[in-house]
């Protein structure tokens, strides 16, 4: 006879339009995130999808023809090409899957297409995670991932209710989850990426630059997104103090600082100074080398070299989370030698570049006695010169320099420095510019500071015989404030303040401070897992030098454990009668022991009357625990002290 | 291939499954006795996971490696779940009443859960003729499950062969699990329609007589029953009283009805002989006669009624049957 088709399979199970919106309901859940950076034209096409499937649904129409939905889905990735001239990219691939979940619902006839679009949802899940892996993040794809579960679910079972249903999604990812927990701490993770990633992976990065030109760190100033985050052992040292140094800028064209090809020649870290402190580092990715540590550093971190001018250079770009650990020294002993064409590259200026500027400094160079008191008068000139400090800077022309400090006099850290290095070397004093940043948020609740695009600063350094290269800020002279409590006193208060950093929201800032030293815990410890810490997860649980290997056999071991665990637990379930049954099988257990079985025929009266005849010694018992048993079976109601009786008069049962 | 090897040689499948069937009583789907094997649907998860690892290690996704792990978890607590939804099934057959050949039998299943929580979409499916439903039990509920399968020739008609499969509740994993329960219909020669046999009166001297309803002669009007035939109806009377009569016809005086193998033309082969003697059977309960049967080596004394009936019946249909 030919066999019927096999009602189970999912490929002959027609999707009803209780599965259907359970399922577009998983896919706006997964989709709403990327809408946020999609084009608007593209969520509102792909929305048209879903509802366009529904009505068909609803309708009871045949669904569209083939070349119908290819026809749109050329119309999608032409327009998606338009938007960005590729389809290639990280951003329009992602959209083009985003089109894609709309296309492949039109066609989702059976349970089965049905389940591969849900895979799909899953699959657009993690895109999102490109984007951003906060914890609102994972919530919110928490919830999308038990409706896609609930989706499945409801395929497998159709009759049944979705609350049912729901609650099923909601144990099987509960369930799911110790598994997951050893697979994340000991899989054996690798150092990605496996291949070459697309032209704009790491797009949208923000952080400093190789060069500075006016207007480039306030326009930087505007972001509050985290630079970084450093935690310090004991206390952090003061706002004022707290100078983050980033790449050095050698060269000048009379408008942009460049930071000018790499000299060789590493310093040796000081080790003496005011104070050291300990410290660790959880960098943002910025896609550039540098790592930033506080002035100054007195180790390298691994994977990692320090360069002749005192820059931390990672040996590849930062494209994830980094974490790394420091000692810094504040006012160290400086070296007191330069590398050689160093102090010469530190001099030179574009000859004809702010002639107001040279000038004024060439005064300066013919009155003093020494380079202190040239930098000394630097300094007063700027403090008596009623200079603005501000985020809006005005353009400047042709001499930045010159216009900055005869003519519009209002700047922000990078014109400061910009001037005031120019003077020094126009003075004849070697020096150069210094980015990075200062100061920084400390969170009263985890003491951890905060480092975020904002506190982007610029600063000088001077080369004193005798003394080496000192630091010089510009800035902290003309305008004390902003290197004792940052940017938000510094500047007058404006609609240019970024909102967090107004005044008037010091109670936001403190719920804020709350949620951050959670986040910084959930950067560390979960977006930080990585294959130096799960060595030292395996070294601290005594596995030393785990290789994949080791890895592999540890986690399967744990995961068939896991599973077995599970297994036994849902057939314990199954397979535990109840209480009563169970006491009086031990009991008959323990009479059979004895020589006294149980005949089939025979009922618990019978049974009792007779082994207690058998067995004199415990009769009493015997009848106590037939009487029991066949109160508690057969009569009316169960009571918890009498079931815990009998249970308690076979376990003391001696029939020996 | 080692399920179709399991299938097509009984021997191998009683070495492979513990148990040699059919068997009596209740069967519970002990663990041993419930496989599980990943749909491809389960194949394609798996792939759609090894995607999913591939981008978090490429991106360093750490909440890409949360997601594919806890999916990958998700899955083995799905394999469990769909094993436990077959898990301690109990199975027990119900009886089935006796058809004739060329009908269908409806054979009862019932599966008691016997848990606390509901076993959602089981297959319930016959190996033999393919007859399948699926069912859900709800917790601490009992299913009830009617496997119509055809009964070609008279005789025992065992149940066969019953395969209890589930994809709940992913549809990752498949469980499935055989079992045959000691259940059998009797099946009753296919009833040939002949006309019944002149009535004899053969046994008439000494036998109790008692007037017996037949369609002869008129012997008066009774109350309407629903199954008599609108050729009887005494419309006339109907149309004068209102209510609805039939009309009673005494059969022959003193006749009773023997169907008797004896009867039927030597050259008739016996199946033939035992499907016109069932329809003569049948037609005489109908006809309401007093009718016995007369095989070789058995006697049913001349009687009616259902009893009578199914005795006549299931003697004709284990007429020289092992």
């Amino acid at each position: 006879m030919k066999p019927l088709p096999h009602p189970l399979a999912p490929e002959l199970r027609a999707v009803s339009a209780r599965d259907l919106v359970w399922l577009i309901g998983s896919l706006v859940l997964v989709i709403a995130p990327h809408a946020l950076r999609a084009p608007w034209w593209l969520t509102l096409l792909t929305l048209c999808l879903y509802g366009w499937r529904l009505h068909f649904t609803l309708q009871r129409a045949p669904l569209p023809s083939r070349w119908l939905v290819l026809g749109v889905a050329a119309v999608a990735m032409l327009a998606l090409w338009v938007e960005f001239r590729t389809l290639f990219g990280r951003q329009p691939g992602i959209l083009l899957l985003v089109v894609f979940s709309g296309l492949k619902l039109l066609e989702t006839r059976t349970h089965r297409d049905a389940a591969v679009a849900a895979f799909l949802a899953y699959f657009l899940v993690i895109t999102n995670f490109l984007y951003t892996q906060s914890i609102l993040t994972a919530l919110l794809m928490a919830v999308s991932l038990l409706a896609t579960t609930a989706t499945l679910v409801g395929f497998a079972a159709p009759q049944r209710e979705p609350r049912a249903n729901l609650r099923t999604a909601g144990v099987l990812l509960a369930q799911g989850v110790p598994a997951a927990l050893v697979l994340f701490l000991l899989f054996p993770r690798v150092q990605g990426p496996l291949w070459g990633l697309p032209q704009d992976a790491y797009a949208g990065m923000t952080g400093l630059s190789e060069s500075m030109s006016p207007g480039t760190l306030s326009s930087l100033a505007q972001y509050d997104a985290i630079a970084f985050r450093a935690e310090f052992e004991g206390e952090a040292p003061l706002h004022a103090l707290r100078y983050w140094r980033g790449p050095v800028l050698w060269d000048f064209d009379g408008r942009t600082w460049t930071i000018g090809p790499d000299l060789r020649g590493a310093p040796t870290p000081p080790r003496e100074g005011r104070a050291s402190y300990r410290y660790a580092v959880v960098l943002e990715p910025h896609n550039r080398s540098w790592l930033f540590a506080l002035e100054t550093a007195a180790s390298v971190p691994e994977r990692a070299r320090m360069t002749f001018d005192g820059q931390l250079l990672a040996t590849t770009p930062v494209r994830t989370r980094l974490r790394y650990e420091l000692t810094s020294v504040i006012g160290p002993e400086p070296p007191r030698t330069e590398v050689r064409g160093a102090l010469a590259r530190a001099m030179r200026i574009p000859p004809t570049s702010n002639p107001r500027a040279q000038a004024l400094a060439a005064q300066w160079q013919t009155g003093a006695a020494s380079d202190e008191e040239i930098v000394g008068r630097a300094i007063e000139f700027l403090r008596a010169g009623r200079y603005t400090y501000t985020l809006e800077p005005p353009l400047l022309g042709l001499h930045t320099v010159d216009e900055f400090l005869f003519d519009t006099r209002a700047g922000f850290c990078e014109h400061f420095a910009s001037a005031f290095t120019f003077l020094m070397r126009a003075a004849g004093i070697p020096s150069r510019v210094v980015t990075g940043y200062q100061g920084g948020d400390l969170n009263p609740y985890d003491r951890i500071v905060t480092v975020r695009q904002w506190d982007a600063h610029a600063w000088s350094e001077v080369f004193l015989a005798g003394r080496g290269w000192v630091r010089v800020d510009p800035t902290a002279a003309a305008m004390p404030r902003r290197v004792e409590s940052g940017l938000a006193r510094a500047v007058p208060e404006s609609a240019s303040l970024p909102l967090m950093m107004q005044p008037r929201m010091e109670w936001l800032r403190g719920v804020r401070y709350r949620w951050e030293a959670v986040a910084h815990k959930w950067n560390v410890w979960v977006l930080g897992y990585n294959p130096e810490r799960q060595r030292d997860l395996m070294q601290f649980v005594g596995i030393r030098d785990a290789d994949w290997r080791a890895l592999t056999a540890v986690l399967f071991s744990i995961l068939g454990v896991i599973t077995l665990g599970l297994l036994a637990w849902s057939l314990r379930r199954l397979a535990r009668p109840d209480p009563v049954q169970r006491a009086w099988r031990n009991f008959c257990r323990k009479l059979a022991q004895r020589g006294v079985e149980r005949a089939p025929h025979e009922g618990p009266r019978d049974y009792a009357a007779r082994a207690a005849r058998s067995v004199p010694d415990a009769r009493r018992t015997i009848l106590r625990i037939g009487e029991l048993y066949i109160g508690l079976r057969y009569g009316a109601q169960q009571s918890a002290p009498l079931i815990a009786r009998l249970q308690r008069l076979v376990r003391t049962l001696r029939v020996t | 291939m080692i399920g179709r090897l399991i299938e097509r040689n009984p021997r191998f499948a009683n070495w492979v499954w513990g148990f040699t069937p059919p068997e009596r009583g209740t069967i519970v789907l002990v663990h041993r006795r419930v496989y599980i094997v990943p749909t491809r649907l389960g194949w394609l998860f798996a792939a759609t996971l090894t995607i999913l690892l591939i981008g978090s290690i490429n991106y360093a996704l750490a909440l890409g490696f949360g997601l594919t792990f806890l999916l990958a978890g998700m899955g083995i607590a799905g394999m469990v779940q769909t094993a436990r939804n077959l898990a301690r099934l109990a199975v027990s057959a119900g009886r089935a009443e006796p058809v004739f050949a060329g009908d269908t039998t409806q054979f009862r299943l019932y599966l008691d859960g016997r848990v606390a929580f509901d076993r959602p979409a089981i297959l319930v499916r016959h190996m033999g003729c393919g007859a399948q439903l699926v069912i859900d039990i709800a917790a601490r509920g009992v299913g009830e499950v009617v496997l119509p399968v055809p009964a070609p020739s008279r005789g025992w008609l065992a149940l066969g062969r019953v395969m209890l499969e589930t994809r709940f509740p992913l549809g990752l994993f498949r469980a499935w699990s055989y079992v045959e329960p000691e259940a059998r219909c009797l099946v009753y020669p296919r009833p040939e329609k002949s006309t019944l046999p002149p009535a004899s009166g053969e046994a008439t001297s000494g036998a109790m007589r008692s007037p017996t309803p037949g369609n002869d002669d008129f012997a008066g009007l009774r109350g309407y029953h629903a199954s008599d035939s609108p050729r009887h109806v005494a419309w006339k009377a109907v149309a004068r009283t209102g209510d609805m009569l039939t009309k009673q016809f005494a059969g022959e005086a003193g006749a009773e009805l023997w169907l008797d193998w004896q009867l039927l033309p030597a050259t008739l082969s016996i199946e033939t002989r035992l499907s016109r003697l069932a329809g003569w059977v049948v037609a005489a309960e109908r006809g309401g006669a007093l009718y016995g049967l007369r095989l070789p080596g058995t006697e049913f004394p001349p009687s009616h009624g259902e009893a009578h009936r199914a005795a006549c019946l299931q003697a004709l249909a284990l007429f020289r049957q092992p």
